[in-house]
């Protein structure tokens, strides 16, 4: 029985809600007939199922205890691999010595009414959107278990208790395992659906667990999508045309076509590949060719005009994003009113792992391996791209090399299937490091204005802020951009928590031919660096502590002040510095958690920049696992001071100027800081995202330290394009 | 033909002289622990030990490497049991994992080098890039695995 026929005999009897009806899989094995490299136990991509007993479409449990659970969410280094099983383990009472995971499959939640319901990760949203039903799914197995037992034994279900992968009957003593249990659990259909538990009731959620999927990340067998290698596969390297919008002119071949090991030269309509036996010889066949290209309307466009493009915008009132009082007004009447102009550039993702796909396409299927954001959207394309029905199409989930958004975006998988259509095997197609970083959608660059009114006693009393960036949300759902406003652009800038009496919050939609997606914590990242440095810019106008100046300003938000209170005594803010060294702070909320950072640094009087201590505080309200999110925390601020110090992709010559980690920098141990991380937990039905929200107030917080350490205030980015010096 | 002894192992290779070893390991010898990144030795992932020296294998030519020992992350032990590892599994510290072979063949060859490093040695030796940003627990880790190694000896 193969994978395909496998599928199509559970498809019968199972509804809506398939986590809680019965199916009994069949054992498992490589039934696709490939092979993967040391494949083992939670290192590779799915590959057929596990043997066991099917209790749900999320659990099987295995006669020696094994318990598989299956992940809808991409691990991309955030955790999910080890958060969403326990999540179900929580309510299954298994021993979670006996859990492993593995990716779910995005085509059996194609055909079973999207039985693994959110596939996509981001917006750091996998725990609080998942929960319910992950709890759920355990719960609902649990009760089976305890069913199965209780109907062998002629005993009443509630006379049974589940604990330690075992069902046990007190008054009789007997007692069973749930690998005994399972095949007839999985036989059983609950006539009701079980409570599952609330914050304050849980065992497992809100305990330190090492991730499982860490032991075949130290010996090299975890399998990327990079790693994936098939009987008789073939490689492909591929170029891109330099200028988004360009394409392909014509391409002499000859001279690939005469290398070793070469099979095919694939010309597409704005790219060109080569194919052959190993990466390096499609790769040195490739750089033999001399692809002439038609750049289109954008060769000369550059990130410095569009820098001037956006900036004259800003000179005209915008489109309302928020409005109150009268902002304008009340800046004529100010005692006091403070300008400033910020400027943020575009960022690469640079995850480690360059973007790669394997696709093998057969007359009756084709396979997909890739790391993704979204198996679901790879599914898609593959099918739009191969004219096949979606049924046809299984996407193999692999472990992902960083994700930050580039990973949600499937152009590289379109590209590979494109390849893919005219080879007779099973290919990877490789983007090297420079096509990965050139062929990347961006974080949006931005321009801001801000001018600000205090009174007599230094009290804020009016703000009006414009700003010029591009709308992510235009070229995927336009329908979500209303009067010239796409909220997810003026995150933390449109309806800040700061009370302003007068407010006038406007914004200039901006488009260029470079292409803008999702990076790690997306809008606020260029607006907390522009608002939170302004607020700093205001409170040493007024004269003012910029940590006491916040909290007056947020007194509708006492969750927030404790946060931003929590950071500043964490970090001993108020203590004093030597001259060249300093403090700053920042706030922000983003995907439902509060994070408030104290940056510490030291300049040198040449302007060289040393981070020293970030302290972050956070509230997300309830944890699953409080290990992995010490960890994002950190992951945050790495990935925020690399964008602060070097991060910017310049743009010349209509295309991106730099490929490569030579003249990408980014952050290394010897500069990275000592980070301390404390939860500010404020509980409830509260469940914020963790991999995002602390990667934006770094940046204004390292700013901000640097005014105090020197008096120069950073209102463009990166730092290091900046002269820091002072004497 | 090219003679590689990999992991112990000797290998005959057909592959053009040039070929950078990175890709030798992973497409020929499907030895795929060890992982492209950049291609121009800036960013380690393919961090490899040749003659227990860390080397970026990816700027390596095939044919520099013959009749030495190329050790990867395969061959640094058969059950996670080099101290790296395993204070590496004991401090949690790999999230996404991609960068995570080329920092242990780097922190293993440094602990040949110095079994006790300082911060300051660390600094210095580890210059490989996580974007995940799993600094702070790979010093940490470093600390324990030359205790761990010190325990062994």
């Amino acid at each position: 029985m193969n994978a395909e026929s496998k599928l199509s005999s559970r498809l019968p009897g199972l509804t809506r809600r398939g986590f809680v009806k019965a199916t009994l899989s069949a054992t498992g094995g490589l039934a696709l007939g490939f092979h993967l490299p040391a494949l083992a136990a939670m290192n590779g991509p799915w590959a057929g199922d596990p043997e066991g007993a099917e209790i749900n479409a999320w659990l099987v449990i295995a006669p020696d205890d094994t318990v598989t659970i299956r992940v809808a969410q991409s691990d991309m280094g955030q955790g999910v691999f080890t958060a969403m099983p326990m999540l179900v383990a929580e309510e299954l009472e298994c021993d979670w010595q006996h859990v492993r995971a593995e990716y779910a499959s995005a085509n059996r939640s194609l055909r079973e009414d999207r039985v693994y319901q959110r596939m996509g990760t981001g917006g750091s949203r996998a725990v609080s959107h998942s929960r319910p039903y992950l709890q759920q799914a355990g719960a609902s197995a649990r009760e089976r278990l305890i069913a199965a037992a209780a109907q062998e034994w002629g005993v009443p279900a509630s006379a049974c208790v589940a604990s330690k992968s075992r069902v046990s009957h007190e008054a009789s003593g007997r007692s069973k395992r749930y690998g005994e249990l399972a095949a007839a659990a999985a036989g059983i259909t609950l006539e009701a659906e079980p409570e599952i538990r609330k914050p304050g009731e849980y065992q497992l959620l809100g305990t330190a667990l090492p991730r499982l999927d860490v032991p075949a990340k130290v010996d090299g067998s975890a399998v990327y999508g990079i790693d994936v290698r098939l009987p008789g596969m073939l490689y492909a390297a591929i170029a891109v045309c330099p200028v988004w919008e360009g394409r392909l002119k014509a391409v002499d071949a000859a001279p690939a076509r005469a290398m070793r090991g070469v099979k095919e030269v694939v010309t597409m309509d704005d790219a060109l590949a080569v194919v052959a036996d190993s990466y390096w010889r499609a790769r040195q066949a490739l750089d033999a060719l001399a692809p002439e290209w038609e750049l289109g309307d954008h060769a000369g466009a550059s990130s410095e005009a569009f820098k001037v493009r956006f900036s004259k915008a800003l000179d005209a009132k915008g489109a309302i994003a928020e409005e109150a009082g009268d902002a304008y007004g009340e800046l004529d009447t100010a005692a006091k009113v403070i300008e400033a102009n910020y400027s943020a550039p575009y960022l690469a993702h640079l995850a480690l792992e360059p973007v790669n796909c394997t696709v093998h396409i057969q007359p009756d299927r084709v396979d997909v391996w890739t790391g993704s954001q979204n198996p679901e959207s790879v599914l898609t394309v593959t099918a739009e791209e191969t004219g096949r029905p979606p049924e046809q199409v299984h996407v193999h989930s692999c472990h992902l090399g960083g994700g930050f958004g580039r990973r949600s975006r499937p152009d590289f998988v379109a590209r590979s299937v494109a390849v893919a259509r005219r080879i007779d095997a099973p290919v990877q197609v490789i983007f090297s490091r420079e096509e990965d970083t050139r062929t990347g959608h961006y974080r949006p660059m931005a321009e801001f204005k801000f001018r600000a009114g205090l009174d007599a006693e230094g009290k804020p009393v009016a703000l009006v802020n414009r700003s010029a960036t591009h709308s992510i949300l235009a070229g995927l759902r336009p329908e979500a951009v209303a009067n010239g406003i796409d909220a997810s652009s003026l995150s933390w800038l449109a309806n800040s928590p700061y009370a302003f009496a007068h407010r006038s919050i406007e914004h200039h939609l901006q488009r260029t031919h470079v292409p803008v997606w999702f990076w790690r914590a997306v809008g606020a990242t260029q607006n907390a660096f522009a608002l939170e440095s302004f607020i700093d810019e205001l409170a040493h106008a007024a004269d003012t502590c910029p940590w006491q100046f916040r909290r007056p300003l947020l007194a509708s938000r006492p969750d927030m002040v404790r946060v931003l209170d929590a950071a500043a005594e964490q970090a001993g803010f108020t203590d004093e510095l030597p001259r060249g060294q300093g403090r700053g702070i920042a706030l922000v909320e983003g995907f439902g958690s509060i994070c408030a950072q104290v940056a510490e640094v030291e300049v040198s009087p040449s302007g060289d920049v040393k981070v020293k201590r970030v302290v972050t505080t956070l509230d997300c309200g309830n944890t699953v696992n409080p290990q992995t999110i010490e960890e994002q925390v950190q992951s945050s601020v790495v990935y925020g001071l690399s964008a602060a110090l070097w991060g910017k992709v310049e743009i010349q010559d209509g295309r991106a100027r730099h490929g490569n980690f030579d003249r990408h920098r980014v952050l290394k141990m010897a500069e990275t800081p000592q980070m301390d991380t404390h939860l500010v937990l404020s509980g409830g039905d509260k469940w914020g995202g963790v991999g995002e929200p602390a990667v934006p107030p770094v940046v204004p917080a390292v700013c901000n330290a640097i005014f105090a350490a020197t008096g120069k205030r950073v209102r463009a980015l990166p730092l290091n394009d900046q002269d820091l010096s002072w004497s | 033909m090219i003679t590689l002894t990999v992991n112990g192992t000797r290998h005959e290779l057909d592959v053009e002289a040039d070929t950078p070893l990175l890709w030798v390991l992973r497409d020929h010898l499907e030895l795929t622990g060890t992982k492209f990144g950049c291609g121009i030795a800036q960013c380690g992932a393919c961090t490899i030990h040749l003659d227990g020296e860390p080397i970026r294998s990816c700027v390596i030519p095939a044919a520099a490497a013959a009749g030495r020992q190329i050790t990867t992350i395969e061959g640094l032990s058969a059950d996670r049991s080099h101290p790296v590892q395993q204070a590496w599994i004991e401090h949690d510290v790999a999230q996404c994992g991609y960068c995570q072979s080329g920092q242990i063949m780097a922190a293993a060859a440094l602990l040949k080098q110095k079994a006790a490093p300082s911060d300051a040695d660390i600094d210095a030796a580890m210059t490989n890039i996580c974007r995940c940003g799993t600094y702070q627990p790979m010093r940490t880790a470093i600390h324990r695995a030359a205790e761990l190694a010190r325990e062994v000896s």
